[in-house]
């Protein structure tokens, strides 16, 4: 097997938190040489990540956060003061070599710090480049400034998650942050191919909240075309199948303390069967024979379903209903879906990563295995300046005095 | 190698052939490389794929051709019908893959093996072809692929668990809009490009196996670290981030009902004299006697965070700031308070339905709403549009999704077959 089958990409990274470093981590696990610039005289504090808990244990500061070592395994880090001169000169020269810039900034701040577009393009005429932000670079608001949750918000994602009368759900993390990620390493794999096959480079520019309104789809045509608006009563009930509609299909209780199951029938045979498991008199109601009858009466089957669940263990539910071949799964907490599941295991899903001052520690892996050029998490996420001798030197072709130097001067 | 032959094209992906397999899990996938400019052939069986089924329908009349499901995950596709359990069906579809630089296929594991079109058969003749298949559990996995849907992947992939209320006695929930099936096919199109990448200069082909509960499972964020760095569980809270310890509100609703949620709060002199600012222009400061430490924070020199806790003063400042924005959302408009926040500089967010972000300015004004003629309807209608500006290879819906069998006739004489073949064929079940 051929790892680091794209080590021929080299990328000039300003990617930070994971809206951003989860793209340019993809690059790097096929081999990509992903070089992360960061601010010394912030520590490369911009990057929140960098110092946010978890911990490994009790030291803190910003070579110890937990989240910034999960999304930047394999990265190289270099420090670079680009207030600088002599650090813009070097950028530039990392530019002329690089393959790839790809950043998540606020729209406005690659211009301000000198490397707008046509900059890069100056340095290297065929570079991609993909820039992330929360708007876009244009319209009304390309100025306006989000995280995660916000984009979530903006873009319909927060409102489709809940249960009626109720307020929104939302998403209880950054979904954003890592699909965000997702279409930031599209939108780079794209232009690479595109660039292979031509020579030609370009610009893309990635707004996360259109990114995230591309995910209603189905939704929006519905709206478009039947004019029939997601914001309605009764909706959003999320937990419930709108496409295609299904009954019963919900995440219901189980015994114990916050314990759920979640079921889903997909067709009359697979209610029939769960309510031959159920063998009590109200699943035998003729009303609930046909889908149409299940879907007119969907209260009153939940609240059924729901109180013949609540007394049973998820797990021993789960294995009896599989058993039948109905979809019930337990809903696992990150310990069971992480340490007790044998897909997960066998998958080698959470590999260990060595982390220069960490040690080894788990982190994500990727969902997918190539047969011939398959990914490697070997390394974890740089310390800052972690790989400044050897980018500097080896990349650049700097002596160790020069190196040095650069080091008094405040540069790196 | 189809067609491109290395020539400029005005996409990106212009001149790769993708062969689908028609599925619900996978059919984004699809959906994302063929508006990117690939040719990408889906292939349903002769009856049509159960998607055409899935609801809404247009003007909600249950039709073949009307499925809003359909249309969204099928633009830009071309389409054929092939019954790939017959001889003749099989055959065409060895034809289509001698022309395919990517097979895209979430069949059962096993079964593409049982009919002789797994890719370790088909690569024996087509080494640079590239198949990505997407499944529940991969290739090899353990767990009832059969049982998978999109609420049991995100279940157990962790997602579900993150999401839900305060109030624990509501069940956690399940975003809506079938994000696990989407997120698969996220990672199918990454590993789709990332693969042909590595063709172009190796000529390498091969197999990528993509588990969509996988998938699902490293996309929960600090659900995950947590409990790999130091064995924290998280805990779901009302529209904000399941944490190990519960967290102050930030969901908010406003003056008209709706909702807007309060993201970073100021933590800077600057963006404390913002704020006041604010509640000055609103009129609002004598309702909300709380000014005065937002006055406090505008009026110092600086604000060191890691002192918030010990510094009393410095405690009640950042505080107020969080309760003066909870105050401000509770008096005027979602919206007026999402865009009065952020032009001054203020991160917060209003939640908007979807058809209220398609609808507002800032997405007309980048093109995002874009118009798909449908000409055997002879209407035209709205879709959602790109993800992602392209400079030079612009995102586009190039078609709508397929009828069915619409484009048996093209490509079958594309493969050569004549016309009279392909009537042969067409008798003899292959549509």
């Amino acid at each position: 097997m051929r790892a680091n089958a794209l080590s021929h990409i080299r990328v000039c990274d300003f990617t930070g938190q994971l809206a951003g470093a989860g793209a340019t981590k993809w690059l790097a696990a096929f081999g990509a040489e992903v070089i992360r610039i960061e601010d010394p005289v912030r520590k490369g504090m911009w990057d929140i990540l960098r110092a946010m808990p978890p911990f490994v244990d009790e030291r803190r500061g910003y070579d110890f956060g937990g989240g910034f070592n999960n999304h930047n395994v394999e990265k190289l880090g270099i420090t670079l003061n680009l207030r600088t001169e002599k650090g813009r000169e070097l950028l530039a020269e990392i530019v002329k070599r690089s393959d790839l810039v790809s950043e998540n900034f606020a729209s406005g701040v690659m211009e301000r710090l000198g490397f707008g577009y046509e900059r890069l393009k100056e340095l290297r005429p065929d570079v991609v480049y993909v820039s992330n932000c929360g708007f876009g670079h244009t319209g009304p608001y390309a100025g306006y400034k989000t995280w995660g949750p916000i984009v979530q918000a903006v873009s319909g994602l927060t409102f489709t998650s809940g249960l009626p009368d109720q307020p929104p759900a939302g998403w209880g993390y950054s979904y954003m942050d890592h699909t965000g990620a997702y279409y930031q390493a599209i939108a780079i794999l794209a232009a690479l191919v595109h660039r292979a096959r031509t020579g030609e480079g370009q610009w893309v520019d990635l707004s996360c909240t259109e990114a995230g309104l591309t995910l209603h789809g189905t939704a929006l045509l519905d709206y478009t075309v039947n004019g029939r608006a997601m914001r309605r009563p009764g909706m959003p009930n999320s937990n419930r199948s709108q496409n295609p509609r299904m009954a019963p299909h919900g995440v219901y209780a189980a015994a114990g303390d916050d314990c759920w199951i979640a079921i889903a029938c997909r067709d009359d045979s697979e209610w029939k069967a769960l309510a031959g498991r159920i063998d009590e008199d109200w699943a035998r109601n003729s009303r609930f024979a046909t889908r149409e009858g299940r879907l007119e009466f969907e209260d009153e089957l939940d609240r059924q379903l729901e109180a013949w669940t609540r007394t049973r263990d998820r797990f021993v539910l789960q294995e009896a209903l599989q058993q039948v071949d109905i979809p019930a799964v337990a809903v696992l907490l990150p310990e069971e879906r992480i340490d007790q599941n044998p897909n997960v295991k066998d998958w080698a899903l959470f590999p260990e990563a060595v982390h220069q001052k960490m040690g080894n520690v788990r982190v994500d892996g990727l969902p997918v295995h190539f047969s011939k050029t398959d990914w490697h998490i070997e390394h974890g996420g740089p310390c800052l300046g972690e790989h400044n001798e050897q980018v500097y030197g080896d990349l650049l072709g700097l002596s160790v005095d020069e190196i040095d130097g650069l080091r008094e001067e405040g540069v790196i | 190698m189809s067609a491109a032959n290395g020539a400029r094209t005005a996409t990106a992906l212009g001149g790769i052939r993708v062969v689908e397999i028609s599925n619900e899990l996978g059919a984004f996938a699809g959906k994302l490389l063929a508006d990117m400019g690939a040719d990408v052939i889906s292939i349903e069986p002769p009856g049509g794929s159960p998607m055409r089924g899935y609801e809404p329908f247009r003007d909600d009349v249950p039709d073949t051709e009307g499925s809003l499901h359909w249309w969204h995950y099928n633009t830009s596709k071309r389409g054929i019908t092939l019954d790939l359990e017959t001889d003749s069906g099989r055959d065409c579809f060895r034809r289509l893959i001698d022309t395919a630089d990517l097979l895209l296929e979430c069949e059962p594991p096993g079964r593409l093996k049982e009919l002789g079109l797994d890719h370790a058969t088909l690569a024996a003749e087509h080494p640079e072809l590239i198949t990505v298949s997407i499944t529940p559990f991969g290739q090899q996995g353990a767990g009832r692929s059969d049982l998978a849907t999109d609420l049991t992947l995100l279940a157990e992939g962790g997602p579900v668990w993150s999401c839900g209320y305060d109030d624990h006695s509501l069940p956690p929930v399940r975003g809506g809009g079938n994000q696990g099936y989407q997120t698969a096919c996220h990672y199918a199109v990454m590993s789709a490009l990332t693969a042909i990448l590595i063709r172009e200069g190796t000529g390498l082909g091969q197999h990528v196996d993509v588990n969509a509960h996988a998938a699902c499972n490293v996309t929960t964020e600090m659900s995950s670290y947590h409990w790999l760095v130091s064995k924290g569980t998280v805990k779901r809270q009302t529209g904000r981030h399941a944490m190990e310890f519960s967290t102050l509100p930030t969901q908010i609703e406003c003056a008209d009902g709706r909702h807007a949620t309060t993201g970073v709060p100021p933590r800077t002199p600057a963006e404390f004299a913002t704020l006041h600012e604010w509640l000055v222009e609103l009129g609002l400061t004598d309702e909300f006697p709380e000014s005065i430490f937002i006055r406090m924070g505008a009026e110092r020199e600086q604000i060191d965070l890691s002192q918030i806790g010990s510094d009393d003063e410095l405690t009640a400042i950042f505080g107020a700031a969080r309760e003066a924005l909870n105050f401000i959302a509770s008096r005027v408009s979602a919206y007026a308070f999402f865009e009065g926040a952020q032009k001054r500089g203020i991160t917060v967010g209003v939640i908007y339905s979807p058809e209220e972000a398609m609808e507002d300015a800032h997405f007309r004004a980048r093109g995002f709403p874009v118009e798909v003629e449908h000409k055997t309807l002879g209407a035209t209608f709205t879709y959602p549009g790109a993800p992602y500006v392209f400079e030079k290879t612009p995102w586009r819906i190039s078609r709508p999704a397929p009828q069915l069998g619409e484009h048996n006739q093209e490509i079958f004489g594309e493969l050569g077959l004549s016309a009279k073949e392909i009537d042969v064929l067409c008798a003899t079940g292959v549509r």
